[in-house]
């Protein structure tokens, strides 16, 4: 069940990028900005919670569930340590996914080159 | 006269181009989006059901979700199969976090040939940096605005 | 007015200059296209043996050179100047494929309209009596375009169906006052067009006024129609650009539906190859010409052609600084005897 979930919203999420990305001449940089930040907004006024405990994995692997995240680590970190939580919550949070990106990104750097497309 | 007639040709032009358009494959590319981005969640349940089941608590098990998925995405990528999943997926494979790991790994390896400071170093947030630019900041915000309404409770 | 030139953009030269040897290296996408068997080399890897993508462009370009040399009976230091051009910032590729020759070298920019750019200057030099051999080379590669105007070869995006290919290609073309043509006869020069496209996934629309403006424009200059010419071929404006040139063209009375072609639409299979609109770049009326043409006008199967090789004039700061696409072409006529 928490499969069929997952693809049903994580498909859903991912079409509407598909639509965008088709109808308006917005570039895959552009819906990326647009969807974090979506889902910070959404994130912060409790629209993607919900979303989240239905479609658990379908709804924090897509890019807005990065920005529930930043959401959702910021608030918290401001209800425990005041005004410096809206600092140091949202990196907290999603640590491990931009540290892997980075890390691994080098590792792939050294390890392989860029093959031309055919 | 001159100029006006010049906007007039202009305008025809542009609506003649928009009339010539190919469409792109619209249902083909909206079903392959939404199939792809489907699975790559699916993955990404089984990597939390899997780590949920090793007994790591409910909070922290985002943190391993977005550590092997990232690696997946950097991982294809390195083996150049993540563009060709891109073209076929379109956005099914640029939203989940694997196509923000791409975004990162792919100018990482392209610009590996200027070296590893101004190449790797510098290039590799080209596509990504944005994101997380507007990510964190509007973050901030939020975390500021929070403490503000917080103020007057 | 120069006593060579006709109408307003047109020059009809006095002593037509020869195009006495051509060269074409293609890429191995371009290889298994409809006229792998035109071109001097294909490549079998992408990187011909060098460690960049700009590297090898380079390479293809100085080999290019040197085969066209190879076909004729006079050496490197016969030849009085080389006009070349590519994509690269900075004309890295030309710079560096001409390093180790000893010839005085122009550099030109004119995006994909550098072929035509280049045999209109050559030709000019030569028929005004300043050389008696001149090279004019381009070369583009597909890796070292996509990484400078678009996205890392990696990145998993999608192309849309108005976008093109840029050729992997290289071609050289020996231009003389010595020698039995084919003959340059005629240069039309054309102006920077800008409709106002600014997709930089459509270039094929973006140029396709500044094509027919050029085509239009040499027609009234020489007096000539598309009936006058065998083949009517503009460079790369892919089968969207194409199109609308078709079109423009027509609504202002000249019918070109029976012998009019585009470079980028001969070097690929778009039924089988992916390449979208079509081939575009530098390479892709190089090869096209240097290659297949200019065989065809050497054994007499066209007679007398009209190569507009066509350029988009956008910069990836331009694009992003939102300016539109300026659009160039330059017409070039060819014919097989005088």
């Amino acid at each position: 069940m928490d499969y069929l979930r997952a693809f049903i919203v994580g498909g859903t999420i991912c079409l509407i990028g598909q639509i965008l990305m088709d109808k308006t001449s917005l570039t895959p940089a552009r819906i990326l900005v647009s969807f974090v930040t979506a889902g910070v907004i959404l994130g912060a006024i409790g629209i993607y919670e919900p979303i989240v405990e239905y479609g658990k994995a379908g709804a924090t692997v897509p890019l807005p569930g990065f920005g529930y995240s930043l959401a959702k680590g910021t608030i918290k970190e401001v209800e425990k340590y005041g005004l410096i939580g809206a600092f140091t919550g949202g990196i907290k949070a999603t640590s491990a996914g931009i540290a892997a990106a980075i890390f691994f990104g080098y590792i792939m750097a050294i390890i392989f080159n860029p093959k031309a497309k055919s | 006269m001159e100029h006006t007639n010049e906007e007039r040709l202009k305008k025809e032009f542009q609506d003649m181009v928009k009339k010539n358009a190919p469409s792109s494959n619209f249902l083909k590319d909206c079903l392959a989006a939404f199939v792809v981005g489907g699975f790559i969640c699916v993955i990404g349940q089984f990597v939390m059901n899997f780590f949920l089941g090793l007994g790591v608590p409910k909070e922290d098990v985002g943190y391993y979700v977005a550590t092997i998925m990232v690696f997946l995405g950097a991982f294809l990528t390195g083996l150049g199969v993540y563009d060709n999943i891109g073209k076929f997926a379109g956005a099914g494979s640029i939203v989940p976090i694997t196509g923000f790991s791409n975004s990162i790994v792919a100018p990482a390896m392209e610009f590996k040939r200027e070296g590893f400071v101004f190449g790797v170093g510098a290039k590799m947030f080209v596509i990504a940096g944005p994101v997380l630019v507007y990510g964190i900041s509007s973050s901030v915000i939020v975390g500021i605005i929070y403490y503000i309404i917080n103020l007057f409770k | 007015m120069g006593e060579k030139r006709i109408g307003e953009q047109t020059i009809a030269f006095k002593n037509p200059p020869s195009i006495i040897s051509t060269a074409a290296i293609a890429g191995p996408k371009e290889g298994e296209g409809p006229l792998r068997d035109y071109f001097d080399v294909v490549l079998e890897d992408d990187l011909f043996g060098e460690e960049t993508w700009e590297k090898a462009e380079s390479k293809m370009q100085k080999e290019a050179v040197r085969l066209a040399l190879e076909k004729l009976k006079i050496d490197e230091k016969d030849i009085d100047y080389i006009f070349a051009g590519d994509l690269l910032n900075q004309l890295m590729a030309s710079s560096l494929a001409v390093r180790d020759y000893k010839i005085p070298f122009f550099g030109l920019y004119g995006a994909c309209s550098t072929l035509t750019e280049s045999m209109s200057l050559a030709s000019m030099a030569v028929d005004g009596g300043y050389a008696d051999y001149v090279i004019a080379s381009t070369s583009s590669h597909f890796c070292s375009a996509e990484r400078q105007f678009r996205f890392p070869l990696e990145h998993g995006n999608q192309r849309p169906p108005t976008s093109q290919w840029t050729v992997t290609g290289a071609g050289a073309a020996v231009i003389s006052s010595k020698g039995n043509g084919p003959y340059i006869t005629h240069v039309t020069t054309g102006r920077v067009v800008d409709f106002g496209i600014k997709d930089a996934n459509n270039m094929g629309a973006a140029m396709a006024p500044a094509a027919a403006d050029t085509i239009l424009r040499h027609f009234k200059d020489t007096g000539r129609t598309n009936k006058d010419y065998d083949l009517i071929i503009t460079g790369d404006l892919g089968k969207v650009g194409m199109e609308l040139t078709l079109e423009i063209v027509k609504k202002q009375g000249f019918d070109m539906s029976t012998n009019y072609s585009d470079c980028g639409i001969k070097v690929f299979d778009l039924t089988q190859q992916d390449v979208h609109s079509g081939g575009s770049g530098c390479g892709c009326s190089a090869i096209v010409f240097c290659g297949y043409l200019y065989k065809q006008i050497m054994e007499g199967n066209l007679n007398r052609i009209l190569l507009i090789s066509t350029g988009a004039l956008l910069s990836p700061t331009s694009t992003m600084q939102g300016e539109s696409i300026p659009g160039i072409a330059h017409a070039v006529a060819i014919e097989r005897g005088v």
